[in-house]
């Protein structure tokens, strides 16, 4: 069809060769959800109430490892005002093998049943052991003590390296490693090995001239994002409920839910409240279940949130590692082999991010010879959740370290060596696939042309650089566009907008029907208003929902065009649409006043009737994206601690959609890496139980802990996207860890194997080397 | 148990409530009076989503007993904007894409407020410092800094 084809053509010259013909795209226009955002009008997740409401509390598991005799809520059940408690029992166990791939994680019923509610064992302080829905926080707070749990205390076990020994308590006493050929014939809590790379490993060690073995630690961290996980749940007498929660995505909350409960999908709706932070986190579900099987009980509806010592000792984390990484090179600089051993600690549930850990830890690198193996491990602490990039930070953490030690020991700077080595398009990547288009090389030579990396350092201070890689992800997505009366048009998506969605949306939308980005007014659904939808995770809205929205407006376009030609007597063919208005074309050319959406939405009623554009699709092809960091440090000798005096953000985005929110995911992604690599960890004591739940003991960066982050967007364009882009909000998060862990080395001339890089740390290693 | 009688004035207009000796100012703004644009992050005084001023001084309404503000003035997030004008701050938040999920968006535009009120030409370590009492996890806080300088040297014009 010629109009459609033509706007096609039209936009990849655009992104091409002449991006100032974007009228929208790549500027900085307002947010359309800004207002609601600094005025407090916007609804977060604990901001709905609703008539008839009660609160709904958990009672959570005081043991690192137990096993329930009993739970007796009769005396709960008696104090006037409790409505509904809920326990194992109200929740069907699921068959096991019930596993679905959800977004950058792996979803198992059978343990996600557990997970929500302990059913044979506690297995992490924290674990929720019973609910109840009451009529007010306080009545719910006191029946929570009312209710009688007999546990049978075990033994646990924290460390990843002491979960895997042979003698450790086991977490499920029927795991048997997957991935293991022959298949182990005892239990253990070694869920899974995983192997990724090509090439024979010693023949490439063979040829180095020089290698480098290290062993590294870290301890998890949570996401931490400003908002505790709330949700409210309404089921009505005749099965059908309703359900708003802060989610990252809620068709998929939507399945979750069913699923645990036993009920059709299609007779609960979810409605995404604004989200405030989630980074991975709020793509699993916790508290949704709960509530919604506290209201069928109650039938009134049920209001949830999680307190900060909830959010701490129940939801998230990020997991800890053991890690070990070898790397040979020539004295030239050229990369020979590199081998990494990757130990992640999953929670009390199988799934840590260790296989994406393993294929991205050799990724930046172009290696004959390379092999990366991973164990997915149980542990006595929560079920680790996805945060941004799930696992790829600390694989690269541990290889990026040692190729700075590389770098040194062979009298190489640092970017050149990652040059000389660094992946480009068609080469093969270490984890299988062959590359397309990628902007490796040109993040690492921006960053050492960036006058940061020129700039000498001042006395005392360091500077470190690294490098990482995230694969970005599509999936199913659905947008539709409403056309009202007067040529405005509505847009419909079913992805949360965590971080200015709506704006990236409406913006290709407006960019692509040729009109005012006014005109355009975008709107999350819910889950009854759009076929299904993938969640906001894997950096995945801009790229999978800009097809969405593109295809979206492409089919509007086809129908306004069609109404144009029937309105004129020509045949479609004959008909173009430009600048946001049908115009004869052709021989025709001229022969009509062009009509905009304006004047055929006035008279759509005559020419067929409402016009709504469409678009669903299975998104492939997102675009991997590289990105470099340069970071300066201060470290103070007297107390440990170290500060961040420079930092400078480089990524291959792709194309910036609206450069401001771009800016803001590499700034705030490095600042959660600061963060990771310089103070968090969770503190267990020797119980198992976490000692620091809360902002005050679990020290997230603040304010005057950072400098300004400066940005440089490199634009390779992916080929797979209308406009050109990647996801962005995932790889700012992957460098940091590396990054300052060398700058400290840079600075005081020791090597950092373990994080965090916490003030005592730092100052037992500064009086260690004297 | 009695509940307790609490005449005071939110965003200048008079209010009354009843309240639990124990529920804090931010309980009652949030879940009796249903004014939600104060968010509780954390309830123990380390987030600043719940930041409001009491008498003009700045304070985490989660700290704070809802019985003590018996004839104080309250100013929350609702209160900022003049009618239909937005705060200068709100639209430096705006125009430098200072937020990107928006929880902890009131905290700091109230923080922030509350500082310009004092020092009306901050550096940009007072700035730091004075807004190290609010967390944000989503935007390495370049932004909202760069919002609220530049919102002082437009406000000083
Ligand atoms: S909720 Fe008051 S400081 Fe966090
Ligand atoms: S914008 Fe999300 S916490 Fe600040």
């Amino acid at each position: 069809m010629a109009a459609v084809e033509k706007i096609i053509e039209n936009r990849i010259d655009d992104k091409t060769t002449d991006s100032k013909a974007l009228k929208w795209v790549g500027t900085r226009a307002p947010r359309p959800d800004g207002v609601d955002k600094v005025t407090g009008r916007a609804k977060f997740g604990a901001d709905t109430h609703l008539p008839n409401m009660l609160i709904g509390k958990v009672l959570r598991s005081p043991h690192a490892h137990a096993r329930i005799l009993s739970i007796d809520p009769s005396a709960a059940l008696a104090l006037p005002g409790v409505k509904a408690v809920v326990t194992r029992d109200d929740f069907p166990d699921q068959p096991a093998g019930a596993v679905q791939p959800a977004g950058e994680m792996i979803i198992n019923y059978r343990d996600m049943t557990r997970n929500i509610m302990a059913r044979e064992k506690a297995l992490y302080e924290g674990h929720a052991v019973a609910a109840v829905a009451a009529v007010s926080d306080r009545v719910a707070g006191q029946a929570l003590t009312l209710i009688k749990v007999d546990y049978e205390v075990l033994p646990h076990v924290i460390d990843v390296d002491e979960a895997m020994g042979a003698d450790a308590p086991l977490i499920q006493e029927d795991l048997i490693t997957e991935g293991m050929d022959p298949a182990p014939e005892k239990p253990s809590n070694i869920a899974k090995r995983v192997e990724f790379g090509h090439g024979d490993i010693e023949t490439g060690f063979s040829q180095a001239q020089v290698v480098i073995e290290r062993e590294f630690k870290t301890r998890p961290v949570h996401q931490g994002y400003i908002e505790p996980h709330a949700c409210l749940a309404s089921f009505s007498e005749d099965g059908q409920a309703d359900l708003w929660c802060s989610t990252q995505g809620h068709y998929v909350a939507r399945g979750h839910c069913a699923t645990l409960l036993g009920m059709d999908v299609s007779k609960l709706r979810v409605t995404s409240s604004e989200i405030g932070g989630g980074f991975g986190g709020k793509t699993v579900v916790y508290l949704e279940p709960v509530a919604l099987a506290l209201s069928r009980k109650a039938c009134q509806p049920v209001k949830m949130v999680m307190t900060r010592d909830e959010v701490f000792r129940a939801s998230g984390p990020a997991c800890g590692t053991s890690m070990q990484v070898r790397i040979g090179a020539t004295r030239e600089g050229k990369i020979t082999a590199g081998d990494a051993t990757l130990k992640f600690q999953a929670g009390a549930f199988a799934g840590s991010p260790v296989p994406a850990a393993a294929m991205c830890a050799f990724a930046p690198y172009d290696l004959e010879h390379v092999r990366s193996v991973g164990y997915d491990v149980l542990v006595n602490r929560p079920k680790v959740a996805a945060y941004r990039a799930p696992g790829a930070p600390l694989g690269e953490y541990a290889v990026e370290s040692v190729i700075d030690e590389l770098a040194k020991a062979l009298e190489l700077d640092p970017i050149e060596f990652r040059l000389l080595n660094a992946v480009r398009e068609g080469v093969d990547s270490s984890y299988g696939p062959k590359f397309g288009p990628i902007g490796c090389i040109q993040t690492l030579e921006a960053a050492r042309d960036h006058d940061h990396y020129q700039t000498p350092l001042g006395s005392g201070q360091g500077r470190g650089v690294a490098t990482g890689y995230w694969f970005n992800i599509g999936g199913q997505t659905s947008a539709t566009l409403n056309l009202s009366e007067d040529g405005s048009v509505a847009l419909v998506v079913g992805t949360p907008d965590i971080g200015g969605s709506r704006a990236s949306l409406a913006m290709m939308t407006a960019e692509t029907l040729g009109i005012e980005l006014d005109k355009v007014r975008p709107l999350v659904g819910d889950t009854s208003a759009l076929g299904y939808n993938m969640l906001t995770g894997g950096s995945r809205v801009t790229f999978a929902g800009g097809i969405a929205v593109v295809g979206a407006a492409e089919d509007l376009i086809r129908q306004l065009c069609e109404r144009a030609a029937l309105t004129w007597d020509l045949p479609l063919d004959d008909v173009e649409w430009i600048e946001g208005e049908a115009r004869p074309a052709n021989g025709r050319a001229g022969s009509e006043a062009p009509m905009s959406m304006a004047e055929i939405a006035k008279d759509m009623a005559k020419s067929g009737g409402p016009i709504v554009g469409r678009h669903s699709t299975n998104a492939q092809g997102a675009g991997p994206s590289f990105g470099t960091h340069v970071v300066d440090v201060d470290v103070d000798r007297e107390t440990g601690r170290v500060s961040v005096t420079r930092y400078t953000v480089v990524q291959d985005a792709g194309k910036a959609i609206h450069p401001g929110y771009v800016e803001g995911q590499y700034q705030g992604g490095a600042v959660q890496g600061i963060g990771w690599a310089l103070n968090e960890e969770y503190i267990y004591d020797e119980k198992g139980k976490i000692e620091n739940a809360g902002f005050l003991d679990y020290r997230v960066p603040v304010c005057s802990d950072v400098p300004m982050i400066d940005t440089v967007i490199v634009e390779v364009p992916n080929p797979e996207h209308p406009y050109g882009v990647r996801g962005v909000g995932e790889t700012p998060i992957v460098p940091p860890l590396a990054a300052i862990s060398n700058a400290v080395e840079n600075a005081l001339g020791i090597r950092f194997t373990e994080l965090p890089m916490s003030p005592p740390r730092v100052l037992a290693a500064i009086e260690q080397a004297g | 148990m009695a509940r307790n009688h609490v005449t005071t004035t939110i965003n200048g207009d008079p209010v009354e409530f009843l309240c639990d000796t124990e529920q804090t100012l931010l309980d009652v703004l949030r879940d009796e009076l249903h004014l939600t644009g104060s968010k509780e992050g954390c309830a123990s005084g380390d987030c600043g989503a719940c930041s409001v001023t009491m008498d003009g001084r700045l304070v985490c309404a989660c700290l704070v007993l809802a019985v003590e503000t018996q004839g104080a003035e309250v100013e929350t997030i609702e209160g900022m904007a003049d009618g239909d004008r937005l705060h200068p701050l709100q639209q430096k938040f705006l125009d430098h894409a200072a937020l990107q999920c928006g929880v902890c968006t009131p905290g700091f535009l109230v923080a922030a407020k509350s500082l310009l009120e004092r020092n009306p030409d901050p550096t940009e370590s007072e700035v730091r410092y004075w807004l190290a009492g609010n967390l944000c996890r989503c935007t390495g806080y370049d932004k909202i800094v760069r919002a609220v300088l530049d919102t002082a040297a437009e406000m000083r014009e």
